[in-house]
């Protein structure tokens, strides 16, 4: 490693550091009126001040870093795991899954009415919301190992990946169609909030990232003999079915735990990797624990934005990351083209 | 001994009782009973058709924020906008220390402003009847239970009005009401089918359908409705569909074609559903020329 990569790598864990410091005091500071430090400080000697910057604020600030960190995991593990830049964690089929999972919890009373048990529904319902969503997530995955028989080619993988993601898409239109009402939910779990985080959803994902980014810190190793192809993998000794089982397992519960919190956040996941790599390319040990950062800190970005730039009002933070990210990826296409 | 101590806990008893007898307690659409020692001052209400309850029911002036699509009196035009039902924005909701929160069956707010602390009472309405339940709810919450009664007769009695408004040729008239281009349709189970029932027109939709069915387009081409209802821009669209052409109701122009502004009341089931009937009857009574077809089945 030349000193200036090191340098390079330094420089961008030290700004991730900064920055995360830096938009987290940010969202403690942006409330629903918009930007508003003075009030902040107010606020923090008001009675007030421990239920909306206490309760309200804070578990919003962490909970969107902590998001945007599991994502920005499961990119880079994405990306590594099929060797393909344009891997996302949402492509073994935890979206359509956790989709699934929303829109049966949804439309579970009007299904009672349309021949589906009632003591089934109330197992749905039983679930709930961030529940439903999670193993759904799982489910997805699950059924995507089961079609691909297993993690033995990630091609096979890859393919079964978008079929379940189609058939899980289908039948969730499926429960739309027959219960209009919770489209109007679906919908908002698609476009993904921070809205509605709180201290209890923070302590899952913080315990998902501790338990997933370890896993895939120690496989990081195996990532790096894997960009070589597989065949060289294999021949310098790794093994590859049990690596491709520990990964699948750590990008499947941090794209679970991520959305079944904050619904179908657009782009972090896909974008983040890249933008590491961009500033510091480096073996997939650092890309890993960079890119988990780097989500965290484009998620949180997008929901101080989020809250700021109409208010009172909110924008969308997925739309937001949306642009952003595309943004970012149109920028970057463009810079290669030129050079 | 025993004698001396049991006046004493009687009056406990009886003061326990008063206690609870001073505060009221609702019981809400998910069945949870939320019990209110005084009428709650403050309200934020995330759904137009609540928000109209609530000032119906004469406390609009109790109403401290809404969502954004609660735009009905024009009174609570001016309260603060909270987002939607599906996006609220918790932090104010929360900073307008509201004594409850009215909102319809929902995702992850419901729980969210409960963690933190806030009463929420869930209502849904459907048909009619839940709108009738909806306001009893509401009154008793609000401590004003006869206005309940009172907000449900002006509704009967624009329902009545609206009825007398509709010719005497154009009962039994078959309606298609579309709710959505996707084609979806209002349902004889719906608040909407329902007020053609009570106008007298009779719905092109089997009730064992549900209350919003998505239909085939075709099924509104065979059933060949006497009368269309439907959004302005959506009807304008209609003839354009394969097949709608031929529909005798779009081509005699027997069809209204409702602006956003009449459209949003027609959809929404509250307290002005007597008013939206009486929409629904002028536009009946201006049809240029009513078919024969009006009288079948009667």
């Amino acid at each position: 490693m030349s000193q200036e990569e090191r340098l390079a790598r330094r420089r961008l864990a030290l700004g991730l550091a900064v920055l995360s410091l830096l938009l987290g005091l940010a969202g403690l500071a942006a409330g629903g009126e918009g930007w508003a430090p003075r009030q902040m400080l107010a606020l923090l000697q008001s009675p007030e001040g421990d239920l909306v910057i206490g309760q309200i604020r804070a578990p919003r600030t962490l909970g969107a870093w902590l998001t945007g960190a599991l994502l920005g995991l499961a990119g880079a593990v994405a990306q590594g795991l099929f060797r393909n830049p344009l891997a996302d964690p949402y492509l073994l089929g935890s979206a359509s899954g956790s989709v699934l999972g929303v829109v049966l919890v949804l439309g579970a009373g009007a299904l009672a009415g349309q021949g589906v048990s009632l003591a089934t529904v109330d197992t749905i319902s039983r679930f709930g919301l961030v529940g439903a969503a999670f193993m759904g997530a799982l489910a997805g995955v699950g059924l995507t190992l089961v079609l691909a028989r297993g993690t033995q080619g990630s091609t096979r993988l890859l393919l079964a990946g978008v079929v379940v993601g189609v058939l899980l898409g289908a039948l969730s239109d499926l429960v739309t169609n027959l219960v209009p009402q919770a489209l109007r939910g679906k919908q908002a779990f698609l476009l993904g909030s921070t809205g509605f985080l709180g201290w209890q959803a923070c302590v899952f994902m913080a315990t998902g990232l501790l338990i997933a980014l370890p896993l895939a810190w120690r496989l990081a190793r195996a990532l790096d003999a894997l960009s070589l192809g597989e065949e060289s993998a294999l021949s310098l000794g790794v093994a590859l079915p049990r690596v491709r089982v520990a990964l699948v397992g750590a990008l499947a519960l941090a794209t679970g735990l991520a959305v079944s919190q904050a619904g179908l956040i657009a782009f972090v996941g896909l974008v983040s990797p890249h933008l590491v790599r961009r500033f510091a390319p480096a073996s997939h040990g650092y890309t890993l624990l960079a890119s988990a950062a780097a989500g965290g800190v484009l998620l949180l970005a997008a929901d101080v934005l989020a809250r700021t730039l109409t208010a009172p009002q909110e924008l969308p933070v997925g739309v937001l990351t949306a642009v952003l990210g595309g943004g970012y990826l149109l920028w970057l296409l463009n810079r290669r083209r030129l050079a | 001994m025993r004698s001396a101590f049991a006046p004493w806990l009687t009056a406990c008893l009886l003061a326990a009782a008063l206690q609870v007898q001073a505060g009221t307690s609702v019981r809400d659409d998910r069945g949870a009973t939320l019990v209110f020692e005084r009428a709650p001052e403050r309200i934020v209400s995330l759904l137009p058709s609540l928000t109209e309850s609530v000032c119906a029911l004469g406390a609009c002036n109790r109403l401290v924020g809404t969502d954004r699509y609660s735009n009905h009196p024009a009174s609570v035009q001016s309260l603060p906008k909270l987002g939607g039902l599906e996006d609220a924005q918790v932090e104010r909701i929360v900073a307008l220390r509201p004594d409850v929160v009215l909102v319809e069956p929902s995702a992850r707010v419901i729980e969210r402003l409960e963690s933190l602390g806030l009463r929420v009472v869930v209502m849904e309405a459907r048909n009619h009847g839940d709108v009738r339940r909806t306001l009893a709810v509401l009154a008793q919450l609000l401590g004003t239970p006869a206005e309940a009664q009172a907000a449900w007769q002006r509704i009967e009695a624009d329902m009545a009005q609206a009825l007398r408004m509709v010719p005497a040729t154009a009962r039994g008239l078959r309606v298609y009401v579309e709710i959505d281009t996707t084609p979806y349709a209002a349902g004889t189970g719906s608040f909407i089918g329902e007020t053609l029932a009570a106008l007298g027109l009779r719905n092109i939709v089997a009730p064992e359908l549900g209350p919003f069915p998505r239909l085939n387009p075709e099924f509104v081409v065979r059933a060949q409705p006497d009368l269309i209802l439907a959004a302005r821009s959506g009807l304008a669209d209609m003839t354009h569909r394969p097949g709608w052409g031929s529909l005798t109701a779009l081509r005699q122009g027997r069809s209204c074609g409702f602006a956003p502004a009449q459209y949003e009341l027609i959809v929404r089931p509250g307290p002005r559903m007597g008013v939206a009937a009486q929409l629904i009857a002028q536009c009946v009574a201006a049809l240029p020329t009513t078919p024969a077809t009006g009288l079948r089945g009667r």
